[in-house]
């Protein structure tokens, strides 16, 4: 029998006897979920989870608290016009030689704009290339509130390794893309993908971070050492 | 020597070591602020901590059917998955890949499945580098230790020892600044990522819906392992497994609350399959290892079936006075603190690791701090059990036979604690001598004084009062 048949076999040897279910004093009936493959949650996280509030206005300063406190850049503006601005004054703050960017609706139309030179990602790309740039200026699926992360895949997000090889990263999000939490943001993405999910989710909570020396927080371990996030 | 006298013997030096004690403190103290600081945002950390064990515990209790759709999915989208029973066939399916690839160096990000089949060595035998891209880690490789703890592995070090490491090792210059010493080892991994073969990766969460696995890290290292190397290996305990993709939207939270106080790790990433066409970048090859090595056992045990459930957050490491106070390395194993104390018996074998079990003052933290409520103190009280029922202790329980059989005959036990109150004066100058047959006892503590009046006696002779005085 293969390693695969013999890990099963023992599993379904060791299910024969029960084990009693958390919260409840006697061993349950383990019954096959048979029929229905995932059967639902036995609960609704939301119930517990951290509260958010309702309206845009409460995500939208619950996100600029979580922010602040990762480290994290976040503006919210008006138009696009102002992400234009706002991107080329960083350009010329920071003295940027190069940045990397992919091709999509937000990214081509600001990166076109910008006083230096553009790496836009496409299959093949070089990595030292990429890796030598001073930022990496991606789109992103949702923002979330309850933690102020930015969730992005590897389908708008250009690929792995933009989001998070050059030192700062920067996101750029409608407005429209913030959601409340974590279970909503789970919700978008089966909405936006269906079953053909891309090979990357990434959930991105603050700029690169480590505390392995003395707990004290240091930015940028591997990833970036800043994150700037711009929602218009 | 056996591993319970080697684990005395060390645990006897950390725990008179002040500075030690000092340094594992200040660091516990301040995650327990944060931890605290962020569990109260919870609307019900009781609610969460419930339906996280159940959705677990259907998880764990179906693992048969969770595991096939997991590793059906994956194959789906093109990844090989391989299932080991044991150490040596997973470190043979590694090696097997790592040789057809004539890879020459391997870039790991963090695992503590890794830790546990020792793959570094094996793959340093081959005559591979193997680098190890976790800060924590790395300085952890580079001194040639085991992790300290399974989230802080570099804990018990000050900023003195990791830079004279550095300075040692990687020729940096000295520096006392902990950013400084982050960027230094920022800059040595970045060519070696830019140049690895192979990637490795654990694993946190294996989402059967979806066939993905989800790793959570702080740093952005394991993001870069499984984007910039040709060929990605993940090694899973099977234990990893969850049903459902939105499941994580309370387990991801609930490891970075219980872990290190955060609201959400730094990076939690799902990867469903190797580089699709049309996709920009990522490996072109995915290998899922899914590791056995006496899970299964433990499964079994209905008893204690419910430590599978364990997401590996760290906070029963966190919260125990054993821990606190003999320190990671002492327990000799690859998990330790509670969780360690209650599986490494099942995973190495009881006889040989009982004394983990034996090692609890049965305070019962670790069961209150857990986020899946693993009753792990009963584990420990069951652990100690099954290995008396094993083997019974003939000594112990002749003792014990003889002190019943005393306890009953009144006259018998009179005569008894007669003579032990007059030799006891002649025995006590031999109480801290090594040959002692209660040795453990009294080299620290004095044995009382058997007074000369019994209970029963002053009883009988006190002085009688009226009813309500
Ligand atoms: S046993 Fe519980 S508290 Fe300990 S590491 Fe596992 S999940 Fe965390």
């Amino acid at each position: 029998m293969t390693e695969k048949g013999q890990i099963l076999n023992r599993i379904r040897l060791a299910l024969k006897t029960n084990a009693p279910r958390p919260g409840h004093p006697a061993p349950a009936q383990v019954k096959n979920p048979g029929g229905s493959h995932h059967p639902p949650s036995p609960g609704e996280p939301r119930n517990w989870l951290p509260k958010v509030g309702e309206s845009v206005e409460e995500h939208r300063t619950l996100f600029a608290r979580n922010a602040a406190e990762l480290k994290a850049d976040f503006h919210w503006l008006d138009s696009l016009e102002d992400a234009r601005k706002l991107l080329n004054d960083m350009a010329s703050r920071e003295v940027w030689q190069k940045v990397a960017t992919h091709a999509g609706e937000c990214t081509s139309p600001l990166c076109s704009t910008l006083p230096c030179k553009v790496l836009t990602l496409s299959p093949g790309y070089d990595r030292n290339e990429l890796e030598s740039c001073n930022a990496g200026i991606s789109e992103c699926d949702f923002l979330v509130a309850q933690t102020g992360t930015v969730a992005l895949t590897n389908q708008s997000a250009g690929g792995r390794a933009l989001s998070v090889l050059p030192p700062h990263h920067i996101v750029l999000a409608r407005k429209h893309q913030l959601l409340a939490d974590l279970p909503a943001a789970f919700a978008g993405l089966r909405q936006k993908y269906g079953d053909n999910f891309p090979t990357m989710i990434s959930l991105i909570t603050g700029p690169s971070r480590t505390g392995d020396i003395e707990r004290i927080l240091v930015l940028g371990a591997h990833g970036p050492k800043k994150l700037t996030i711009l929602a218009f | 020597m056996s591993f319970a006298s080697e684990f005395r013997n060390r645990a006897r030096v950390v725990a008179s070591n002040l500075r030690h004690r000092q340094i594992i403190r200040t660091a516990l103290g301040n995650y327990e602020t944060a931890r605290d600081r962020r569990k109260a945002t919870y609307q019900d950390w009781q609610g969460a901590r419930q339906l996280a064990a159940e959705t677990k515990w259907e998880a764990i209790n179906h693992l048969d059917h969770y595991l096939l759709d997991f590793s059906t999915r994956l194959e789906a989208r093109g990844t090989k998955v391989h299932w080991a029973s044991n150490a040596s066939q997973a470190r043979e399916i590694i090696l097997a890949i790592v040789q057809e690839k004539q890879a020459r160096s391997v870039i790991k990000s963090k695992a503590m499945t890794a830790e546990e089949i020792h793959l570094n060595e094996a793959l340093e035998k081959a005559g591979l580098k193997v680098v190890e891209s976790d800060l924590g880690e790395l300085i952890v490789q580079l001194r040639r230790e085991t992790p300290y703890h399974i989230v802080f592995p570099s804990m018990h070090l000050t900023r003195e020892e990791i830079s004279a490491l550095f300075e040692k090792e990687l020729g940096s210059a000295p520096t006392l600044d902990p950013e400084e010493l982050t960027m230094i080892a920022r800059r040595v991994l970045r060519g070696k990522y830019l140049t690895a073969d192979i990637g490795i990766t654990g694993g946190n969460f294996a989402v059967a819906e979806t066939g993905m696995v989800s790793i959570t890290e702080n740093e952005g290292n394991a993001r870069l392992t499984a984007a910039l190397p040709k060929t990605m290996i993940t090694l899973l305990g099977i234990e990893k497994i969850i049903p459902r993709l939105d499941d994580l939207a309370l387990f991801l939270p609930m490891l970075a609350t219980m872990g290190a106080g955060q609201a959400l790790t730094g990076y939690n990433t799902l990867y469903g399959g190797p580089r699709q066409p049309g996709e920009l970048d990522g490996p072109e090859e995915w290998h899922v290892v899914l590791l056995d090595n006496h899970r299964t056992e433990l499964l079994a045990d209905g008893e204690q079936r419910d430590a599978l459930h364990c997401i590996r957050c760290g906070a029963c490491l966190n919260v125990c006075p054993i821990f606190r106070n003999v320190g990671g390395h002492t327990y000799g194993t690859t998990y330790s603190g509670p969780i360690g104390s209650v599986i490494t018996p099942h995973l190495r074998g009881l006889q040989d690791w009982k004394h983990l079990s034996g090692a609890s003052s049965l305070c019962g933290a670790c069961t209150e701090t857990c986020p899946v409520k693993i009753d792990l103190h009963h584990h420990l009280l069951q652990n100690r059990r099954n290995a008396a029922q094993e083997r019974p202790d003939n000594l112990e329980e002749a003792a014990f036979g003889v002190f019943g059989w005393l306890t009953r005959r009144p006259a018998a036990w009179k005569t008894v604690r007669f003579i032990l109150q007059k030799i006891q004066p002649l025995t006590r100058q031999f109480q801290k001598k090594p040959w002692h047959p209660a040795k453990p006892w009294t080299q620290t503590r004095d044995l009382p004084v058997i007074p000369s009046e019994s209970f029963r006696d002053w009883w009988k002779n006190r002085p009688k009062t009226s009813k309500h005085d």
